[in-house]
């Protein structure tokens, strides 16, 4: 169903996308403030259901690359968003219907509504991650064997590329990562189009929608002064694994990723009982007293016990009250095609992926 | 040597005096409206004879912006075109405190990438049209924000002097000297520096005017100390009032550090209202790492990490199941509202009193029953602990010490907490914190054609001159903090240091 967001749905999002960003993907706090100001400018954002698209419609998909430092001096302006979508329908020769997300999880979850207004094109509710990963190819495109070229990115200098092919999705990454950090590690970027017909068949329908009621359940809960972490947990249809304390995290930062484990002691019912919570961006495996109780592809998210809000791997640190809660990710990342992209093993764990929820339904 | 510190704060302004490292005396009085007054009150119980310096703590200008009274309108200069025009200065600020102070905005091509590289070279001709237009609107205080500006400060440097050139008497806020990365939040920070600098003015002038009321004369130097627990000169103080913020916080847990012979630990100071916790490094506050809102505005600020809890010696105490205790405060009126004093609020001091943890001599008695006195001071415990715990940095055990007129509240034995210090003058930490407060130098720039060890030491040495340009005493200067990072695509051996150096104030009597 087709719907135009309001001012609380953005707030929303900004909440949610950083909640099922699993601890990765960037504090959406500046691309928020990019849409609230396009929104208080009278600018509206119309979000469609996939369901909609004709089989035929152009999608283009859209995600900012980069290092965060960069993003939080270079404040990116949202034309340079909607220019790398206008290079990719200059070269594909043909306008786009729609434009959605690569990433819903963190900031690249405000990217589509940053391109659709100057665009003047509608958002489609649908990601190609369900959450945040580390890295642009492990996408359910990339897991379909959808098409990984072309791809469009920008500088806001006036660097503007396209990548016209590729042998692989693993080598789109590589050269786009190429481009992105030779213009100073930050680079808008549209992806490889997609048909109506792929967007539903393969994207992760209804993820902005999602993000969204996840945010406002948080909202709610605080209005209400009820627990976030259960009302989160409710709107998730997840679990709670877990609630403590954080009493170690260790970080070390290699190949471009921020690697480590935060540690967390138990509390209340979880008294006496220790969680190692291993990250590369994102939280990926979660170990209770040694004992594996979930891990990659499913969402793993860590969020302030008070609050509500999201902890990310970058700040987290000792003495804060945190509840782990978990849910289960799309059954094509559970594939065995999608375990060859973002499994344990795609991550350097040589263990298979556990579904925190594995006991509750036959999957 | 003789120093009087004195804290300006909501309730009370405190004084110390200290003759070296000893607190002679030590004098509250309450905090008057036009804020002299209280001051001259303060200054009034403590001896004059042979002091050299008196160092000033306030809250001051953190009211103004909270307050948004007495604030000038600013002029914005953000060099960072061709990105960021999608985000201009004073995003997301509070609409009141934005239109109080908005004046031009203008943004420019320029800024520098994360390794120090130029992004686009500062467009002079725009800066200059920009200084016009500054003009024109009548304004005399500007930022000048630029992108990765910590990394290389070159740009903003430059603006600032066409700046200066074409626009007279013009105050500049350089964002470099007021925060580290994250170009909003530091170019936030400047503006509300910048919209301080007339209230600066005439506050500091009339500081100057109460020490001579109180008849000090010349030879008497003042001081304001800044956030990071150290002093600026009034001459500073002018150009970075911004500075001052929660340096109240910040003496008093310096003072706690002092009196408590504490350098690394914890320290709770209890008031009437809330408790608040911060941690000591190396005698030092921690600063916070991340963003800290200031009035609704969003900043990177150098501020003491501070967690605040509502549970101070008015907290009422809301019987029945489960049993609450605050946040909502008698606050003030402790001395004429609650039950020991003869009013009709059951408070956390009439509990303490009841339990035998506190000896008041009130005109009233609190009527508590026995178990619930004990069940109040065991839930202030409890929650005093949970917020310690929450503050240590390391699961070791630490110290903590006790200062504030609530600090009775706090426990003799907290899990993961050593020593409980509960030392004399407490009380009044905050003024002995500011009349202790040492003397900072800082540098922060690219050294070129240097090797790393000539580059270090002469980043020392300049740092060590500010240092006693602000006062301090040049063999007393240490260096605290020492950083350097190379920047690969500068040309000469391009390298980043940045260096604080602490000393003692120099006795100059």
């Amino acid at each position: 169903m087709s719907r135009e967001l309001t001012a609380a749905d953005v707030d929303d999002l900004a909440v949610g996308a950083w909640i099922i960003g699993t601890g990765g993907g960037g504090n959406p706090h500046l691309n928020h403030l990019n849409v609230q100001q396009m929104a208080a400018a009278g600018q509206t954002f119309d979000l469609i259901d996939p369901e909609e698209l004709a089989d035929d419609a152009q999608v283009a998909v859209v995600s900012t690359m980069g290092a965060p430092v960069v993003m939080q001096e270079r404040l990116q302006d949202s034309r340079d968003v909607a220019r790398a979508v206008e290079i990719m329908a200059e070269y594909i020769g043909r306008p786009f219907d729609a434009v959605m997300a690569t990433e819903i999880g963190g900031s690249n979850a405000f990217q589509p509504l940053m391109a659709a207004a100057h665009l003047d094109i509608p958002v489609v509710d649908s990601d190609a991650m369900g959450r945040a990963y580390p890295e642009a190819q492990m996408t359910s495109f990339a897991i379909a064997g959808l098409q990984p070229w072309p791809l469009a990115l920008v500088d806001p200098r006036g660097v503007e590329a396209v990548l016209s092919h590729v042998p692989t999705w693993k080598w789109m990454e590589r050269a786009s990562r190429a481009l992105t950090i030779e213009t100073g590690s930050m680079a808008a970027t549209c992806k490889a189009p997609r048909t109506g017909a792929e967007v539903k068949a393969y994207g992760v329908s209804n993820s902005m929608s999602f993000a969204i009621e996840v945010g406002a359940a948080v909202r709610h809960a605080r209005a209400e002064h009820q627990d976030p972490v259960e009302a989160t947990c409710a709107a998730v249809d997840g679990r709670l694994l877990f609630t403590g304390k954080i009493v170690d995290v260790e970080r070390r930062a290699t190949d471009g990723f921020l690697r480590g484990m935060a540690v967390l002691d138990g509390l209340d019912r979880w008294a006496g009982k220790r969680v190692e919570l291993d990250f590369q961006n994102e939280w990926l495996m979660a170990r209770v007293d040694g004992q594996v109780v979930a891990t990659v592809p499913h969402l793993i998210c860590l969020l302030d016990s008070v609050s509500g809000e999201a902890i990310g791997t970058e700040t987290a640190r000792y003495g804060q009250r945190v509840s782990l809660i978990a849910m289960r990710a799309p059954e094509l990342f559970s594939s065995e095609e999608g375990l060859r992209f973002v499994g344990p093993r795609a991550m350097g764990y040589d263990l298979d992926p556990v579904d925190p929820l594995a006991d509750r339904t036959s999957a | 040597m003789r120093r009087i510190g004195i804290d300006v704060g909501g309730t009370n302004t405190d004084a110390a005096l200290v003759d070296g490292r000893d607190v002679v005396a030590a004098v509250k009085a309450p905090t008057s409206d036009d804020v002299l007054s209280g001051i001259a009150a303060a200054l009034a119980g403590v001896p004059h004879d042979n002091v050299d310096s008196v160092i000033i703590g306030t809250t001051h200008f953190t009211n103004a912006v909270v307050q948004r009274r007495g604030l000038n309108r600013v002029g914005f200069l953000r060099i960072a075109l061709p990105t960021g025009a999608s985000l201009p200065p004073l995003v997301g600020w509070p609409a009141d405190l934005a239109e109080t102070i908005a004046g031009e905005t203008v943004m420019v091509r320029g800024g520098i990438e994360f390794d120090g590289r130029v992004f686009e070279e500062l467009d002079e001709a725009a800066v200059v049209e920009a200084a016009k237009r500054f003009a024109d609107a009548g304004l005399s205080s500007v930022v000048v924000a630029g992108s990765f500006s910590p990394v290389d400060s070159r740009q903003e440097e430059r603006a600032a002097e066409l700046l200066a050139e074409h626009l007279p008497g013009v105050r500049v806020t350089q964002s470099h000297r007021l925060g580290r990365l994250g170009l909003l939040e530091r170019e936030n920070a400047a503006g509300l520096n910048a919209c301080l600098t007339d209230l600066a003015e005439v506050t500091i002038a009339a500081f100057a005017a109460a020490l001579g009321d109180a008849g000090f004369g010349p030879e008497t130097r003042l001081f304001l100390t800044q956030n990071d627990g150290t002093v600026m000169t009034v001459d500073q103080a002018r150009r970075y009032p911004v500075l001052t913020f929660a340096s109240g916080p910040t003496n008093s847990m310096r003072g706690a550090a002092l009196l408590g012979g504490v350098e690394d630990g914890l320290v709770v100071d209890v008031g009437g209202t809330t408790a608040d916790f911060g941690a000591l490094v190396a005698g030092y506050p921690r600063q916070a790492n991340a963003a800290v809102e200031i009035g609704g505005v969003r900043t990177l600020f150098q501020l003491p990490d501070l967690l605040s809890i509502g549970v101070g010696g008015g907290s009422r105490v809301h019987a029945g199941d489960p049993l609450r205790l605050g946040p909502d405060s008698v606050g003030q009126r402790l001395l004429t509202d609650s039950l020991v004093f003869g009013g009709s609020t059951a408070t956390l001091t009439d509990a303490a009193i009841v339990a035998g943890r506190l000896e008041i001599e009130g005109n009233g008695s609190p009527e508590l029953a026995p178990d619930l006195a004990t069940a109040v001071v065991a839930l202030a415990g409890e929650l005093i602990a949970d917020s310690a715990d929450r503050m240590k940095l390391t699961a070791d055990d630490v110290p903590l010490v006790a200062v504030g007129g609530g600090a009775f509240a706090v426990p003799d034995q907290l899990p993961g907490i050593g020593d409980v210090v509960r030392p004399e003058y407490g009380s009044t930490a905050n003024a002995v914190g500011a009349a202790l407060a040492e003397v900072s130098g800082e540098v922060d720039q690219v050294f070129r054609d240097l090797g790393r060890d000539a580059a270090l030491a002469a980043a020392v040495e300049l740092a060590t001159d500010r240092a006693v340009e602000a006062g301090a005493d040049r063999d007393s200067v240490a260096a605290i903090e020492i950083e350097d990072l190379p920047l690969a695509y500068l040309p000469g051996d391009a390298l980043r240091v940045r260096v604080r150096v602490v000393g003692a104030l120099e006795d100059r009597r």
